[in-house]
Parts: structure tokens; sequence; C-alpha cells
């Protein structure tokens, strides 16, 4: 059994945390006494149904308002996989935090009201779904029933919706008519709709694949802890503690340590009181090198025949995401895996109109825009493009006047 | 390429580890919080994974209410030894007598809420920078929110509105001077996954968490195990029943549920049965429906 991350995108309206609801009362995850906090909740359907919108809505203000502010993470299982849903808020306003719960998702769900069809907010998501690289997309056209569960109104925005999905290159797409409310193709395959020849949203999920990037070349750990017990019996006792974030490790593989260039050969790989014949993706090891070569913290270990970009020059894809606006004047710290060196914005190329796609050009970054800019490194980073190694190509940018994470980035191109 | 078996235990653990370096790189003075409870007990054994056979990175800190379920001791004393690590306790009693914090009183009277003070001072007097504690996202709904890396203000504050974004697995950990940060490796586990690990990895538990025969009373519908810390008065009719834990916390604050599980599966065949979630056991959360959320605005764990 393997664990599936996906997140959630629309907005208040189109019942995305109904939606949610749904998947986890149908599914039997919602506990007795969660039931009675519901039940003893005043909200309510019209029709007199629990409300199932507030399993989600987990802090007061979003109760006393109805709405979904920050990202509420659930946890639900069937018999063959493991779920987690980041539930992101869908208004214009909390797109931070929609980048955020995308952040980490390998698949995207995005609601489509079936009464407005394909409409702004829906090319915001879609948008921000393809700049996180995401690569599963399903679009749930919900409300179903309040359309007739017409199968024409339903091919008619699906048919809208290929368009943007070309147009963002978003590769994989399933749709499927839903209504969260009523509990149609969400869990059970609905009776309502005979004309959809599809699976219901909860055998898609259970089914699809999660990419682990073990099969991918660019082997790659960065140093997070050094291990040395030193002790008498471990005197000589130096591994190098870290997460694989990509590819795969073998005994005997020649490697390259970054920044210094320094290259040697795994000797031994080790996982907690296992020897390992290799460390693959996903993976928490220590690894030992034949030589002596200087690592510390922020050092990244590679594949020597697969080398990281190097450069201190970067440009990269910005969602900024502090009420204070970016300020290209100022230094920033940049932290990248276990990296943390100082930066500058020396070049902002362009700004998205992410409701419209529209690229402008722009002199100033303001909380949740998004846009094209120039990253300029003290020291050089070991990098990969996020659209070949999401977990090497990513980075986040810290205000060191207040400590806030301020911006999001993905790397697009080393500039040389 | 060669194939390999990485199932969704394996990845929390591989996740977890990963967390538990981030703090050790990223402060100058982390803490481990220590409860005897099956989740802390669950980090110590992902911290051996992380660091050895070198140290830990940290000290265990206990924060001890003096109201404890003597097993849960007896536990703790072994386990220090076993991994040969230093602990450092914070006693609620201690808070009591300095007149730092005045005990309830009443018929559901509970250091529970105490504790907070006792941490916060235990935290100042440490210079702890940051706190690795066992909570998990699904037991409640203000916690379904927090962050992996939390920030706590001076005054040991959690402010649910100006969480910081946490992106990919990138981990700010910078604060400044008299902020801490809580930091939760096992946010992404559920309850069966912290069972179905624990029997994995063959991890020994306090013997509260099986069934075992004890005397208890019945309080707002829930069975409390009958002690010296409860106050307890004519109406209270005690009765002796086959029970277990499913937390452990404060005994005048966890409940415990009738149960015949003696053994790790049983325990794991009745929570995948069970209709009641492991929090509705802990009174301190019945109070009102943003319970957590005011408790750890104010600075609990």
């Amino acid at each position: 059994m393997n664990i599936l991350k996906f997140f959630t995108a629309g907005s208040v309206d189109d019942g995305k945390s109904t939606l949610i609801g749904r998947l986890l009362y149908d599914t039997d995850s919602i506990l007795a006494d969660q039931l009675e906090a519901l039940q003893r909740s005043n909200r309510k359907n019209d029709d007199g149904t629990i409300d199932l919108a507030i399993l989600t809505d987990g802090l007061r203000a979003e109760r006393e308002q109805g709405i979904t502010i920050d990202v509420a993470y659930k946890y639900f299982q069937t018999e063959k996989r493991k779920f987690i849903i980041a539930d992101t808020p869908g208004h214009i306003q909390y797109t931070r935090n929609m980048v955020t719960g995308a952040s980490t998702a390998n698949l995207a769900i995005i609601l489509i009201d079936a009464r407005n069809g394909v409409v702004e907010q829906t090319i915001r998501h879609s948008y921000i779904v393809s700049l996180l690289g995401i690569k599963h997309v399903v679009v749930c056209i919900n409300k179903m029933d309040m359309v007739d569960y017409s199968e024409t109104v339903y091919n008619s925005i699906i048919e809208k919706y290929k368009i943007l999905a070309q147009q963002l290159k978003l590769a994989d797409v399933t749709y499927i008519p839903v209504s969260a409310l009523k509990g149609d193709n969400v869990v059970q395959v609905s009776e309502n709709m005979n004309w959809y020849e599809g699976e219901s949203l909860l055998h898609f999920l259970e089914k699809v694949d999660t990419d682990h990037l073990d099969q991918s070349l660019l082997a790659r750990m960065p140093v997070q802890w050094v291990v040395r017990p030193q002790t008498e019996e471990l005197h000589d006792y130096r591994g190098y503690a870290g997460r694989v974030l990509s590819g795969t490790f073998n005994l005997n593989d020649k490697v390259t340590v970054l920044p210094s260039g320094a290259s040697s050969v795994i000797e031994k790989i080790e996982f907690f009181d296992e020897a390992l014949d290799a460390a693959h993706a996903g993976q928490s090891v220590i690894i030992h090198l034949k030589d002596d070569v200087d690592i510390s913290r922020g050092d990244t270990i590679v594949n020597a025949s697969a080398l990281p970009q190097e450069t201190k020059l970067i440009e990269a894809d910005l969602c900024w995401m502090d009420t204070r606006a970016l300020d290209t004047s100022m230094m920033y710290n940049i932290q990248h895996n276990s990296k943390i060196t100082k930066c500058k914005i020396s070049e902002i190329l362009h700004r998205v109109d992410i409701n419209t796609l529209d690229k402008h050009a722009a002199d100033e970054f303001k909380l949740n825009d998004i846009g094209r800019v120039i990253v300029k490194t003290a020291d050089a980073l070991a990098f990969d493009l996020y659209d070949d190694n999401r977990a090497n190509g990513s980075a986040i940018l810290v205000d060191t006047r207040t400590n806030l994470t301020v911006g999001a980035l993905m790397f697009r191109a080393a500039v040389e | 390429m060669s194939t390999y078996n990485f199932d969704y235990l394996d990845e929390l653990e591989a996740e977890a580890i990963h967390i538990l370096r981030e703090v050790a790189g990223q402060f100058e003075k982390p803490a481990l919080l220590f409860s005897g409870g099956k989740d802390s007990i669950t980090l110590v054994r992902l911290a051996e994974k992380a660091f050895r056979p070198g140290k830990f990175p940290f000290p265990l800190v206990h924060i001890d209410t003096g109201h404890n379920f003597e097993e849960t001791i007896i536990y703790r004393d072994k386990m220090v030894e076993r991994i040969g690590e230093k602990l450092i306790i914070g006693s609620v009693q201690e808070s009591i007598d300095q007149g730092k914090v005045v005990e309830q009183t009443g018929k559901n009277a509970s250091r529970n809420a105490l504790q907070t003070v006792t941490l916060l001072d235990t935290i100042a007097k440490y210079g702890f920078d940051a706190c690795i504690g066992g909570a998990r996202r699904d037991e409640e709904k203000a916690r379904a929110k927090e962050r992996i890396f939390s920030v706590r203000d001076e005054f040991g504050q959690w402010d649910p509105k100006r969480q910081r974004p946490e992106l990919w697995n990138i981990y700010n950990g910078k604060i400044h001077k008299g902020e801490n940060i809580r930091v939760f490796p096992i946010s992404n586990w559920t309850e069966l996954d912290v069972w179905n690990y624990i029997r994995r990895e063959k991890i020994e538990l306090p013997s509260i968490y099986f069934s075992h025969e004890r005397d208890c009373i019945t309080r707002n519908g829930q069975l409390m195990a009958a002690s010296p810390f409860l106050n307890m008065d004519d109406e209270d009719v005690v009765e002796r029943k086959q029970v277990r834990f499913r937390t452990v916390g404060d005994m005048s604050c966890t409940a415990a549920v009738e149960s015949d599980a003696f053994l790790i599966d049983d325990i794991i065949a009745e929570i995948s049965a069970s209709k009641i979630s492991e929090r509705g056991a802990r009174m301190d959360d019945k109070v009102s429906e943003a319970a957590m959320e005011d408790r750890k605005k104010g600075g609990y764990f």
C-alpha cells in the first residue's frame, strides 16, 4: 500500500469542502465523536442533512465565516491506498495557500460548478497546477444535480476545459461529473448519469500511479547532518545523513560532492542497523564515501555522470507570499534543500495575470503575485530544473528582517 | 534498475527522519518533548534511526504533572537507561509550589492546563529553540492546519492566522530571540499508522496501553481510573473494569476504554473497527469546539 497526496482547488461556492467531506463520510472515515460534534453544531443544509463542509473548516474564524482560510490536511484510507488531502482555499487572496498545498501534491482535483462552467478562477487554479508541475489532474464537474444531470452541459464544459489544458500543457487530465452534495460519482458510480461511462472519483484515485523518482538518473542527496559518534570503537566513523531526493545511489557508484566538486565512491549505505546495497528516492539513509573529503550540511552528493546545474544566476518562477512587497534592492535568504545562502531578485522579467494568463512587464511584486524573475545568489546552488526534478528545482525565500517565508521559487533555467 | 519495496510506513518514517535531521541541522538547542505516550515513544525510535550510531543532538524533556500513571514513569526510566540519552524533567508540582500556577478545584479538576506554564518555564530555563512533539494532524481539526515547523512567540503563543507557508519539503527554522519552534515529525501519521509502526518495529510500550483490570469510576459518560488525583465524592461508584488506555496523559483527564485487547494485533483490530476517535477519550478537548485551538494559542503542546 502506498500514499497518494492530492489537493483540491475550487472556491467556496464550488462545494470543495463538501466534496472532501463526502469522500471522508462515504469511506467511513468520520469517527463517531467527530460525527457527534458535527451534529451538535448548528450548520445544516437546507434539507436538514449534515453540512459536510464543517469537517474541513478547522479554525474558529473559518467556521464563523463559512470559508477556508488555510490549508487543512485530512487523512483517509481504503483497502487499496492511503490518502493525504490538502484542502486549500480558492479565493484569489489565498493564492499563496493554494501554492503551498499544491507543492507536495502528486494529483490535483479542480472543481467546476456545472451551472457556471469554466470561469476566471478555473483558469487561475489550473495555472497554479501547471506552475507547480502536478502530474495528474482530475476535473470534477460538480453540482450536476443542479443541471438535471445533463450530458450536454457536461460535454460543453469539458470541451472548453480541453482548450485551457492544451494552453497550459496539462498532459494527464481526467473528467468526472459529480454531485458532492448528493454523492453522485464520488465513491459510488451514480445511477443518475448513465451516459457517463467512467469510474467514480474514489476508484480513480485508488489506481492512479504515484511517481517515485527512483527511475531518474539524477541521483541527488543533500547532506543534512554528519554523524560522528567520536567514541573509542567508532573513532573514524563519519557518515553523511540525508534523504535521497531523486534517483538511486548504489554501492561503488562514482559520486561528486557539490559545491567542492570533489569526487569519490560510495563505500557503504546504512539505514539504522541495516547495510543496504542501494538508496532510492525517498529514503533517509547514511552514506559513507571511500575518500576522506570535506563535507558538511548544505553540500549535495550527486551522481558523477549526471551533474546538476551550478550557477549563481537562475531564471525562476516566483510566487510572492508576504504582505510586504518584494524589494529588489534587498538581500533575502534563499533556502534550497539544506543549503541557505543570500540572494537578490536582480530582475523581474514579467508578471502573470493569473486570471487571464497574460504576461505583463512589472516592477513590483505584491502578495499572491506570480511571475518570472532572475535570482542572483551569493553561493552557487547545485540545482535541477523544476520540470526535470521538482525536489531539486525548488526553493523558498526568507525575509531576514521578519524570518517569514516570503516567496516560492521554481527554477526554469540556468543563466550563463 | 533495481526495484524496491517502499510502502506507506517506510515513506512516513523517511519523512519523519528527514524532519528530525533538519531540526538537528537548523537549531542550536533543540529538545524532544517526551510524555511516555506511544507517539513520543515512536519519536524516540525515529530519532534512533536518524542519528545512530551517534548520540541524539537533543535531550528528552518530560513535563511531569505529578499525576502520572506509575507504569509510564517506570517505562520512561527504563527506556532512558536503554538509549543512554539525557532526560530533563519539568515539574508541575514545582510550578504549584512556587505559586506560579494554582491547582484547580472541583470535581473535574485536572493538571492538564497547568502543564503549559511548566512547559514554557522549562523552555525558557534551558533556552530551547526547538521542541519536537508527537502531535498528529489527524487528532483534531486545529492540528489539521498546523505546520510541521510551527512558530511560537515569546509568550509561547501559536497564531493560526499568521502561519508561514510551508512548501515542498523545505522547513524554515529561522526565528527571533525568545521565539521557539514546535516541530511535529509525525504530523502526517494517523493513529493507526502509529500502531502499525509500533507492531512492525516491535517497540515496547507501557503496560497501560493493553487490557488490564482497574478500579474505575464513570464521569461525564467516560471511564476514569480511580486514583488519589481524582476528586471523588459519595456519588462516585468505584467499579472493577477490564480496560486499557488509548492515550497516556495526566491521570485526571485521561479516560479508559473497556477492552479485551491484550496484544498489539488486538489493538489494531479494535482501532480499525472503532467508532470513537482517539481524542474522544480526552476530557480536555470536550470543553468547546475550539478547545484545542484556544489551548494551542496559549502555548500548549
